[in-house]
């Protein structure tokens, strides 16, 4: 099953997770070429979200990539149709080089035979992959060693090895300096070229320098949606962030934890 | 050096080779040759734990199921072979002169069948006890504790089946391995290169594992199994393939036992057996290349020379080892190697002119040797 | 109808010997995610001390209750020696603990091999454990009955303990949230020795009962290790109504399979039991998520 438009339509989404509803009928989509955020408070949802449509959570509703719907496969048939995440705390595989990270996760597209067979040389899309992050000159460092800012990188790198078409990055610029979010910001605005790039994040200014359309969650729903200027204009929008709404969040959240 | 490190690799395999088929048959008497060979037989066992446990983070404490598996199937041939043609084992008929052979023992008649078991049988039986564990995810502790069971339960039922399977006693008294007349010293030395020549070839089978990809996938999801999902991969196939390699190597390595030492019991298969084999691969350091095959010939050289010298002393020893290196060696001795080397290298390095600091704030020097640090293996 | 019933005592008079013999388990690992495979072998030790309690005082009526106690005792300080010197290092590490501690009962069974002959000692049973109760038509022994209100007596204390009393409220809070108990000022280190003392007592307690059925020699630990270890596996990690359930269906199930087809061939079946189940429900009966030890 190969997807041929990467657009992602998640259509009344629902998680509960022993009786508490953490997501209740989100619906968003989200296209090539734009710079998607997921935005709103901490228990607001999102990374439910995320981990529904990824198939680490059970969810009710709609997910679909380019038609073809992904809630309650397995995580690694969704990953095969071509969904890619990062996490919070950056995931990547300590022990082994930038280069062989890389390499693991261009695997996928690899027959298993060829498992068993050493590598030889570096795949095209491994060099454009390195080239585009930033990271040609640590190709053969330790994971385990780079920097914090440098492991998120790695890990967009490893999604777009594996030939994601959407790309949900959760909170991709968390404990970055100001120049790294700089750069962060223009590789997502390169990758989103042709791909579909989802972004969960708390970080106001970053949304304003590199969003194109902005989603905004509260208590498991969508509060508002539009581009960041509407967004921001949102009364509602404002209300969550800045005074009454704010007693309501902290207790979704400690409901959460 | 990472890209010189795998061809030392093969040279030591090489170097390890000319010892075991050139060296030792020179130099030693054919009782020890005989010795060493049964060493080698459990070195193969070890080499596959070293792949499932080092590498794969399975720790297999029940092998001795896939050991018992290769064994008896290598031994009810040689039992039938010496009978006879058509004729009922010994034993058989000492139990019951009047009672036909069990009907499961006629295949065993062909050495092909014979051969095809040792080799089906525990691919067979991991993948389907694979499937159910690791589909569920099962692992750490708990599959540890479960494959003993099941290596216990084997042993249990051979012992009380006395007529088929020759009970506690076993089954022994061979006097013929595939046409060859066993006791021959030119067929124990034949027997011993056999055990020899299929232990590097495990070694070669691993180090290419190790080196390809599937190696580093198998680490990755040592390490960081759920991780492993989303690159795609269902860490369960992947340590099912680990998982079914080791058995057949333990299979392997019982069917060699069966002729070099000429008795086979349950005793062999059992939780205590199993153990052992754990303990040659903890000695040496599990997720090391040679350490699982030469801590295994360690192990069995201990339990040769002292348990029948000095049987209360071993077991203490034996009992040591299993805390000592826990504690203190988690990696076996092959991370004393690699710490020597590392000091060697260090103190090299200290002497020649500083290196620029590296952009990414580096907290600790990349590891010297190939051998990765398993973290802490969690349930 | 009556071909059930024997298979039906025998199977619960099982359950309990290993109900007792997993309770500690259960316990350890649960709180502390330690594995201890020289469990056994504390089994083992309250089975001699049974023994040699009656070498002093001759009256097997007597002896044995009186072995119960001190059993408890001195599996628990086995035990408490054990936490303190190895195992305290290895928190969270079940698999190191597993290997350790398998080290731990190879030199346990060892010295017990030392001391005590090869073939095993005769412990007596108490002449008030003569004969056997009429039930259904069966006599049950009456030994078999005693194994069952034993366990169930410490099942009862067990839980009472763990509910009413302020340690048990402490153990109850450091295994639901460690980090949280510390905090609010638990010694958790405390709280870790008092939990593997009384686990490792508990087992202490199952090896005077072990020793009444006979065969009290070096080699008793490992016929029970595994099999309790099954059960924890089965019932739920350090819940306690799991084990309950768990050693109940257990023993029931090796005493049918025994019944109906051999001894050994019941383990093997066993053991499908376990890993069938373990398919529907891998973590267990009860998980430490949904409800506490209680």
């Amino acid at each position: 099953m190969t997807v041929v438009d990467g657009s992602l339509v998640v259509t009344d989404l629902h998680v509960e997770f022993s009786g508490f509803v953490a997501v209740d009928g989100v619906s968003f989509d989200a296209h090539p070429g734009e710079v998607r955020f997921l935005i709103g408070p901490n228990g607001a949802g999102k990374t439910t979200c995320i981990d529904a449509i990824t198939g680490l959570s059970r969810g009710t509703g709609s997910a679909k990539l380019g038609g073809i719907e992904l809630l309650r496969r397995p995580v690694h048939k969704i990953v095969r149709l071509g969904v890619g995440r990062t996490f919070q705390t950056a995931s990547v595989f300590d022990e082994l080089s930038v280069l062989q990270n890389l390499d693991i996760a261009a695997g996928l597209h690899r027959s298993p035979l060829a498992l068993f067979r050493i590598r030889r040389g570096v795949d095209p899309s491994i060099e454009r992959a390195l080239e585009e992050t930033g990271l040609s000159d640590e190709r053969d460092t330790i994971a385990g060693v780079l920097s914090h800012g440098q492991k998120q990188w790695l890990e967009i790198a490893m999604l777009l090895v594996q030939d994601a078409k959407v790309l949900l990055l959760d909170e991709p610029v968390a404990g970055m300096s100001q120049d790294e979010r700089t750069s962060t910001g223009e590789l997502l605005g390169r990758i989103a070229v042709n791909r579909t790039v989802v972004v969960v994040e708390h970080d106001m200014d970053f949304m304003r320098r590199f969003a194109t359309r902005v989603t905004v969650l509260h208590q498991g729903r969508v509060l508002s949606e539009g581009s960041v200027a509407e967004v921001q204009a949102d009364p509602r929008v404002q209300a969550v962030y800045l005074g009454t709404a704010g007693a309501h969040t902290t207790e979704a959240a400690s409901a959460i934890n | 050096m990472t890209k010189l490190k795998p061809w030392l690799s093969l040279i030591g395999i090489g170097v390890f080779a000319v010892i075991l088929l050139a060296v030792a048959p020179s130099l030693l008497s054919t009782h020890w040759i005989n010795n060493l060979g049964k060493y080698c037989a459990w070195a193969i066992v070890a080499v596959g734990i070293g792949l499932a446990w080092g590498r794969g983070g399975m720790l297999v404490m029940g092998q001795g199921v896939f050991f018992g598996l290769g064994a008896y199937a290598m031994a009810m041939h040689l039992t039938l072979e010496t009978a006879g043609p058509d004729k009922i084992p010994t034993f058989m008929i000492l139990y019951d002169p009047l009672a036909p052979i069990p009907a499961f023992w006629e295949p065993f008649r062909s050495e092909a069948f014979t051969l095809l078991a040792i080799v089906l049988f525990p691919i067979i039986v991991a993948l389907v006890l694979g499937f159910a564990l690791f589909k569920r995810k099962v692992k750490g502790a708990y599959f540890a504790i479960l494959s003993q069971a099941l290596t216990v339960a084997l042993a249990v039922l051979i012992s009380s089946t006395i007529r088929e399977t020759g009970g506690d006693t076993g089954l022994s008294n061979f006097k013929y391995f595939f046409g060859f007349v066993l006791n021959d010293d030119s067929n124990k030395l034949m027997l011993y290169l056999i055990a020899a020549g299929l232990l590097i070839v495990c070694l070669l089978v691993v180090w290419q594992l190790y080196r390809s990809r599937f190696g580093e996938l198998l680490l990755a999801t040592r390490d960081a199994e759920e991780r492993v999902r989303f690159l795609g991969y269902d860490p369960s196939n992947i340590k099912l393939v680990a998982y079914v390699i080791a058995a057949v190597m333990a299979s392997v390595g019982g069917a060699l036992f069966v002729p070099i030492v000429g008795i086979i019991t349950p005793a062999e298969i059992g939780a205590s057996a199993s153990i052992l084999m754990i303990a040659g691969v903890a000695l040496g350091g599990r997720a090391s290349l040679f350490g699982p095959a030469l801590g295994a010939m360690a192990i069995g050289w201990g339990q040769s020379s002292l348990a029948s010298s000095w049987p209360g002393g071993w077991i203490y020893i034996l009992g040591l080892l299993f805390i000592v290196v826990t504690l203190f060696l988690p990696k076996g001795l092959s991370s004393l190697f690699g710490k020597v080397v590392s000091i060697i290298r260090r103190s090299r390095r200290d002497t020649s002119p500083p290196l620029p600091p590296s952009p990414a704030a580096a907290s600790a020097p990349p590891a010297p040797n190939s051998v990765p640090t398993p973290e802490e293996v969690r349930t | 109808m009556d071909a059930l019933i024997p298979p039906l005592l025998n199977g619960t008079a099982q359950g309990a010997l290993l109900l007792l013999a997993a309770l500690g388990l259960s316990l350890t690992f649960g709180q502390m995610g330690v594995i201890n495979m020289a469990h056994g072998e504390f089994l083992m030790a309250g089975a001699f001390v049974a023994y040699l309690t009656q070498q002093f005082i001759s009256a097997s009526d007597i002896s044995i209750p009186v072995a119960i106690p001190l059993a408890f005792l001195v599996a628990g300080l086995l035990g408490l020696l054990l936490e303190v010197s190895i195992i305290q290092w290895m928190y969270r590490r079940p698999l190191d603990t597993l290997l350790v501690t398998v080290g731990v009962s190879l030199i346990l069974q060892q010295v017990a091999l030392q001391i005590f002959p090869a073939q095993g000692v005769p412990v007596e049973k108490p002449r008030w454990l003569d004969g056997q109760l009429s039930i259904l038509g069966y006599g049950w022994p009456l030994r078999q009955v005693f194994t069952i209100v034993l366990a169930g007596v410490c099942v009862a204390a067990l839980a009472a303990w763990l509910k009413y009393t302020s340690f048990g409220r402490r153990i109850r809070a450091t295994v639901q949230n460690r980090d949280l108990a510390e905090t609010a000022g638990i010694s958790t280190r405390s709280i870790d020795r008092i939990t593997f003392f009384v686990g490792s007592g508990l087992a202490g307690v199952a090896g005077v009962a072990a020793s009444l059925i006979g065969g009290t020699n070096s080699q008793m630990g490992a016929q029970y290790i595994i099999p309790a270890f099954l059960v924890v596996v089965a019932g739920g990690i350090g819940q306690i109504k799991g084990t309950i359930i768990a050693a109940w269906v257990v023993g029931l199930a090796m005493a049918y399979f025994a019944d109906w087809t051999t001894g050994s061939l019941a383990q093997v079946l066993a053991f499908i039991l376990v890993v069938a189940f373990l398919q529907v429900r891998p973590q267990g009966l009860f998980t430490v998520r949904t409800r506490g030890l209680a």
